[in-house]
């Protein structure tokens, strides 16, 4: 990625308290979350945070709840503030933003998905997902006109004159969904958009996800406490426990190297097969094998293994774009399937 | 009798204390002198220490009598300054209630019933409802007590509409400031508490008696407590979510009150609505102390001359007056909470 990222997050610090600046430096010189507690009686939110977030990438900030992810997303738009630290969006500080810069950011660059949908429940559907440009003074014609496009594009015709409560939660979060893209941001912030959603509705709305950022190529931030929600959809990977980063990096080289016993633990349960793709464990071509076959580098190890019907000696070429980049053998991707902690005893 | 002196000499304030105590002789004082041969200086006998008990052993100190005068006389010290701020303040609602009064009696009453009816259809789309409010006022009519009804119902409007008009402001404010809850609420409690006839006293002394924003003034201080609870109680119980998705897609305060934080707030300020129409109700009768017209009179008359059959009529006359304001509220406010989503959108 050689283009400068989208967002930048500095150094980031939250602290709940009475005088939350004035714990940083004692937090900075290595008092922990337990200790600043007993101790000062504050609460330490986010701890030392520095992500980059590219333009049209989806990047997904995991931790089980406590970890300080729904803190972390509300600071992108300043939903709260932050202790010490810097955001910058295109290059540009938003921690020393105005309110009136604020409303002008949330307006235009970005746009937020709410675990709850967040949807005003005495507006119809179609107001609903027109507010983003009826805030911004657009006349309520244009505004709707809009909005109908994209109730359609996230497959809600007819139900423009429905108010939330006579819709399910899949629908109204597709609700949800509209209302962020009629804003028109490039940024989409998601927290926790599809966990109130029971499994098969929450992976209709992935797949829904998936298919419109092809398309639109939004810088997407999404949070989550689900794994396998997030290796589906990141290109990106955070993982925060008690408002630390622990790990960040490529989701496939997260599952293959954790990098300690927190993350191990996380990665160790999840269906390797189906989340590791071929791409992420081939070899390096050589040019003196006889393949017996071709397999696409998106795929996943599932395939790979349906595709050589068990014989672990066949080998493949790995095309991606029409290129050969590698290849693999069933041998490389059954290794793979261990967990990591597994692997060193046999 | 003088039970505490010991206590002041101990203190060495004895001089002080017999300071000028020649003076003024109380009638306790004389009652004290009286009773001295059978004083007894028991343990049992001993006084609480009260201002008029210690005033006796030190009459240096102040009686309780002398504090309620003192109240007094910083009321009627302030009572000028007060008045020249009050009086062209409050003007306007004596104004709206003697002219409310003057139309409601003014109009013909095969004007008004039909006019009142079509109001109560309006508001509550319920047929049941219109033919309760159409056969309460024919029964009012039909015992000459329509009048009477038409001034209570004129003076009840205005002091529910000057209590909204005040009052959602005043809830607003409260709910965005928690420091000014802790504040008001208090004050609310008070007035909610106060024995009614207490605030007419001050009242009495500040206007005249003839002039209707008295027992105006009354009413709504009485009656603008529940508009203000419920509407800071219906501002602070919208979805938190709600209001964080409003400021993510960057409304601002004013847009965020009036397109989300009101609306939502409605049926609850609906609620306190219908409760401010009911205790203003409650309070006619003792406006009518203070010159209020309306069936409030003919309760007081039947009151004030043992008119048994009188004040039970003119009672009964505002239960259905009750009855009737109460039933178009509670179905106006179903309406306001039902046509949109609110009751059953917030429990998803």
């Amino acid at each position: 990625m050689t283009e400068a990222p989208k967002i930048r997050i500095r150094n980031l610090y939250k602290i709940f308290g009475a005088t939350p600046s004035r714990m940083v430096p004692l937090v900075q010189d290595g008092l922990d979350k337990a200790a600043l507690l007993e101790r000062m009686n504050h609460v330490l939110g986010l701890q030392d945070i520095n992500i980059d977030i590219h333009a049209g990438q989806v990047t997904v900030i995991m931790g089980l709840s406590g970890s300080g992810k729904s803190t972390l997303i509300r600071h992108l738009n300043r939903l709260v503030d932050p202790t010490s630290g810097a955001i910058l969006v295109d290059g540009q500080d938003i921690t020393t933003y105005s309110h009136g810069d604020l409303v002008e950011l949330r307006r235009t660059k970005m746009s937020m998905v709410f675990q709850g949908f967040g949807l005003m429940p005495h507006q119809t559907i179609l107001q609903n997902a027109a507010l983003p440009l009826l805030v911004r003074g657009l006349s309520a014609a244009e505004a709707e006109k809009q909005a109908r496009q994209w109730l359609t594009r996230v497959g809600l015709e007819g139900f423009e004159t429905r108010y939330p409560y006579q819709l399910s939660g899949g629908m109204q979060q597709r609700v949800g969904i509209a209302r962020a893209l009629t804003s028109n941001a490039d940024i989409m912030l998601m927290d926790e958009a599809f966990s109130a959603l029971d499994p098969l509705i929450r992976k209709d709305m992935q797949d829904l996800l998936l298919e419109l950022q092809k398309e639109l190529k939004k810088t997407v931030v999404f949070i989550t406490h689900d794994l396998d929600e997030a290796l589906r959809l990141a290109d990106h990977l955070v993982i925060l426990k008690d408002g630390r980063i622990v790990q960040q990096g490529d989701p496939q080289q997260i599952v293959l190297n954790p990098a300690d016993d927190y993350v191990n633990d996380f990665v160790r349960d999840i269906n390797r097969a189906k989340v590791i793709r071929v791409r992420s464990v081939m070899s390096q071509m050589d040019p003196g094998i006889s393949y017996c076959g071709d397999i696409c580098g998106e795929a996943n190890l599932e395939r790979l293994i349906a595709a050589s019907g068990g014989n672990p000696a066949h080998q493949y070429r790995v095309i991606e774009q029409g290129e050969p980049v590698g290849r693999i053998q069933l041998l490389d991707a059954l290794k793979a399937l261990l967990p990591h902690d597994a692997a060193p005893r046999h | 009798m003088s039970s505490y002196r010991a206590v002041f000499d101990f203190l060495g304030l004895r001089a002080w204390c017999d300071e000028g105590a020649a003076g003024a002789v109380s009638m306790s004082d004389l009652l004290a002198k009286m009773g001295k041969d059978q004083e007894g200086s028991s343990l049992f006998s001993l006084p609480f220490p009260s201002l008029d008990v210690l005033n006796q052993s030190c009459s240096h100190l102040p009686r309780t009598r002398d504090l309620t005068i003192g109240i007094e006389k910083l009321f009627l010290w302030a009572r000028s300054g007060l008045k020249s701020v009050l009086d062209p303040v409050t003007q306007p609602l004596s104004w709206l209630l003697d002219g409310a009064i003057h139309i409601a009696t003014a109009i013909p009453w095969w004007l008004m019933l039909p006019a009142i009816v079509a109001l109560s259809w309006q508001l509550t789309r319920s047929l049941k409802i219109a033919a309760l409010v159409l056969c309460s006022l024919l029964i009012l009519g039909f015992v000459d007590h329509l009048d009477a009804a038409m001034q209570t119902l004129a003076i009840i409007f205005v002091c529910t509409g000057t209590s909204v008009l005040i009052g959602v402001p005043i809830g607003i404010v409260m709910a965005k400031s928690d420091r000014l809850q802790r504040f008001i609420t208090p004050l609310l409690d008070l007035l909610q508490t106060l024995p009614t006839f207490v605030y007419l006293i001050p009242l009495i002394f500040l206007f005249s008696v003839t002039e209707s924003k008295l027992y105006g003034i009354a009413i709504i201080a009485y009656a603008i407590v529940p508009v203000i609870r419920l509407t800071d109680l219906g501002i602070r119980l919208v979805d938190p979510e709600v209001i964080e998705a409003a400021d993510a897609f960057g409304m601002t305060p004013r847009q965020r009150l009036l397109r989300v934080e009101l609306p939502l707030a409605t049926p609850n300020i609906m609620a306190g609505v219908n409760q401010t129409i009911m205790m203003s109700l409650a309070m006619v009768v003792i406006a009518s102390l203070v010159s209020a017209p309306g069936l409030g009179i003919l309760v007081l008359r039947g009151i004030n001359n043992l008119e048994l059959g009188v004040g039970v009529v003119a009672g009964l006359g505002i239960v259905l007056l009750a009855v009737i304001l109460d039933r178009t509220s509670k179905a106006a406010l179903l309406r306001t909470g039902g046509h949109g989503a609110f009751s059953r959108g917030r429990q998803q």
